[in-house]
């Protein structure tokens, strides 16, 4: 483990999260082990239930971890206070899968970017100034801010809102996103901007990009390495080469094998 | 020549908003589903896909509303009908609809068994209930669903289970069309793969006569479907076998769409996924010529001026497109 420190961003030791007690027990992440290098991007897979987002919930320190522990640049992340937490989430952002349910439905659009600023330490820039970050980070993902203030992002379509997801990325600059399933409820035609946007992001400020996702299709496209996850315990990792186009583990393949192909013939029998 | 078991001539649909505007969202669809095939639909959200579903049932409640066309199951035009007719004797037995969202279409306080006998009383008011669960168990059999489901709330089933037992639930009156409204969407990969082998399962086997297909996955649409249109602003821009859509698209638009399929094969790695740049136009005052102009690269001055006609070409195959399917190909081919 973390032999290597400055490469390092985020690791894990023996993860694991219980739900539950007695007959009711259910082991949803299950000793997970992981060591995510710094500017990667990482794909977590596996199918519904396999404990991808109580992970990423881990991760991002939303849900308490009952064993193991999660080290962030080579040091134990420690986040028992509020404060610190705060500071903790300075360094990591996610963006999720329902991008309806993401905001705060009673706060305006202007006031969701301007939060970003005001995290980065921007509460005090003249008004001018404000408006022109967030009319940049707006341009970054083709949105116009002039058509957007004032408005609600209930007016936003699925799209939109989940662009303006990055928008709000773009404005933290964190070190680490956390991408949970972002493009599995908008068409295939804005999957491909969104994905182009996160690219481009992520060459910029050289973040270290975390994808959760059930199509290994996607996981193939984007990533450097990916970890399989099944019934809460990683199966298989490595590069992405490597574990989908040359699968070791029987679930792999079967991951592989359930995506629709065009230029295979797709097996409906295996069901 | 099989029976042909839909068919749709020109049909026009549109929206009332609250501000008295007409929104034309389906905008003279001509279809045709033969015996024991599948037609698939594409296309972005917001191209119309779901309000075609909608209209193709002949049912419609406001702000929907029926302006012109023709809808024609199995020799029986439905269009114009009275809603309480269609109701009663078309739907559930004609034709039947799959909801996009099954976590949302069973009410959570009912079991699965009273959702069957809503659907067998609206039609048959002298069956008992021992008629219905024999005939229920006996076909969610055959369906593949254990019938311990029957005696279940909706909470207890996981998300593809619900999605199986709606569509078990649209079928049980043997209806001749069911239009599956992105049946997978919100599934993931392994569930989604025993939904298509179901579906795949009941035209096969003859439960039902043809199905129309809604998805935007194309990777799906190809290995699911026959035939493929391709939908863009309301209008069919492109129609064909499910291969030469794929394969050989013929419209900028469908070109684009092909452009953004994520497979895991090899040589995907590395490659660019090409978006189309752009937003749909606002169909409350659609563009006078060529709606994909805007967005479209091969874009002449003449497709701006007059709307462009759906243009066959050799045996079923359709685009809408000034250009000749030669000169299309060429373009495509010098990138």
């Amino acid at each position: 483990m973390a032999n290597n420190w400055e490469k390092t961003c985020l690791s894990g030791s023996g993860l694991t999260k219980v739900f539950g007690f007695g007959s009711q027990k259910c082991v949803a992440v299950d000793h997970v082990d992981f060591n995510f290098n710094e500017g990667e991007i990482i794909s977590i897979v596996g199918e519904s239930g396999s404990g991808k987002t109580t992970l990423a919930k881990m991760l991002l320190g939303l849900i308490s971890i009952t064993e193991g522990e999660v080290y962030f640049q080579g040091k134990k992340r420690d986040i028992r206070t509020q404060k610190k937490k705060q500071e903790y989430w300075k360094n990591i952002q996610a963006i999720f899968q329902d991008p309806f349910s993401s905001y705060n439905i009673f706060n305006k659009i202007d006031a969701v970017l301007l939060d970003c600023i005001y995290m980065r330490g921007g509460r005090r820039l003249p008004r001018a100034k404000k408006v022109e970050l967030m009319t940049e980070a707006c341009s970054f993902v083709n949105l116009k801010f002039e058509e957007l203030t004032n408005k609600y992002p209930f007016e936003l379509s699925g799209g939109q809102m989940q662009r303006l997801m990055i928008a709000r990325i773009f404005l933290l600059k964190p070190k680490i996103l956390l991408a949970d399933e972002p493009t599995s409820m908008i068409d295939a035609c804005s999957r491909a901007t969104i994905l182009d946007m996160l690219m481009k992001l992520r060459k910029e400020t050289g973040m270290t990009l975390i994808f959760i996702t059930h199509d290994i299709g996607l996981a193939y496209y984007v990533s450097d390495s990916v970890y399989i996850m099944e019934h809460g315990k990683i199966v298989e990792n490595g590069s992405a080469d490597k574990v989908i186009l040359y699968p070791k583990e029987a679930y792999t393949r079967r991951l592989i094998s359930d995506v629709p192909k065009i230029h295979e013939v797709w097996d409906l029998s295996t069901v | 020549m099989s029976r042909v078991m839909l068919e749709v001539k020109e049909l026009t649909t549109k929206y009332i908003t609250r501000f008295g505007e007409d929104v034309y969202a389906v905008d003279h669809v001509s279809l045709k589903v033969e015996e024991g095939k599948s037609l698939g639909i594409a296309g972005e959200s917001g191209c119309g896909k779901s309000t075609l579903a909608l209209s193709l049932m002949g049912y419609y409640f406001a702000p929907l509303h029926y302006t012109s066309g023709e809808i024609v199951i199995d020799g029986r035009t439905i269009s114009g009908m009275a809603p309480d007719d269609i109701r009663k004797t078309i739907l559930g037995t004609e034709i039947s609809y799959i909801p996009q969202c099954a976590m949302d279409a069973l009410n959570p306080t009912r079991k699965i068994i009273n959702f069957v006998e809503d659907v067998i009383y609206a039609h048959k008011t002298y069956i008992t209930k021992k008629e219905i669960y024999d005939l229920a168990r006996e076909r969610f059999e055959i369906l593949g669903l254990p019938a311990e489901v029957l005696q279940k709330y909706p909470v207890e089933l996981s998300g593809g289970m619900k999605q199986r037992t709606v569509i078990a639930i649209s079928v049980i009156l043997l209806p001749l069309v069911l239009i599956a409204d992105e049946p997978s969407s919100a599934l993931d990969v392994t569930s989604q793969k025993m939904v298509i082998k179901m579906l795949r399962n009941l035209i096969e086997k003859g439960y039902i006569k043809a199905m129309i297909f809604i998805t935007h996955e194309l990777p799906l649409l190809y290995n699911v479907t026959d035939d493929i249109m391709v939908m863009y602003a309301g209008q069919i821009v492109e129609k064909g076998t499910a291969k030469e859509a794929v394969f050989d698209p013929l419209h900028p638009y469908s070109k684009g769409l092909m452009g953004s399929i994520i497979v895991p094969e090899k040589g995907l790695r590395g490659t660019r996924l090409a978006a189309i740049p752009g937003v749909p136009p606002n169909l409350k005052n659609p563009p006078a010529g060529c709606r994909f102009a805007e967005r479209c690269t091969y874009v002449q001055r003449e497709c701006r001026m007059h709307p462009i006609d759906l243009r066959e070409v050799d045996d079923g195959r359709a685009y809408r497109c000034i250009f000749t399917k030669e000169q299309l190909r060429e373009a495509y081919q010098n990138g």
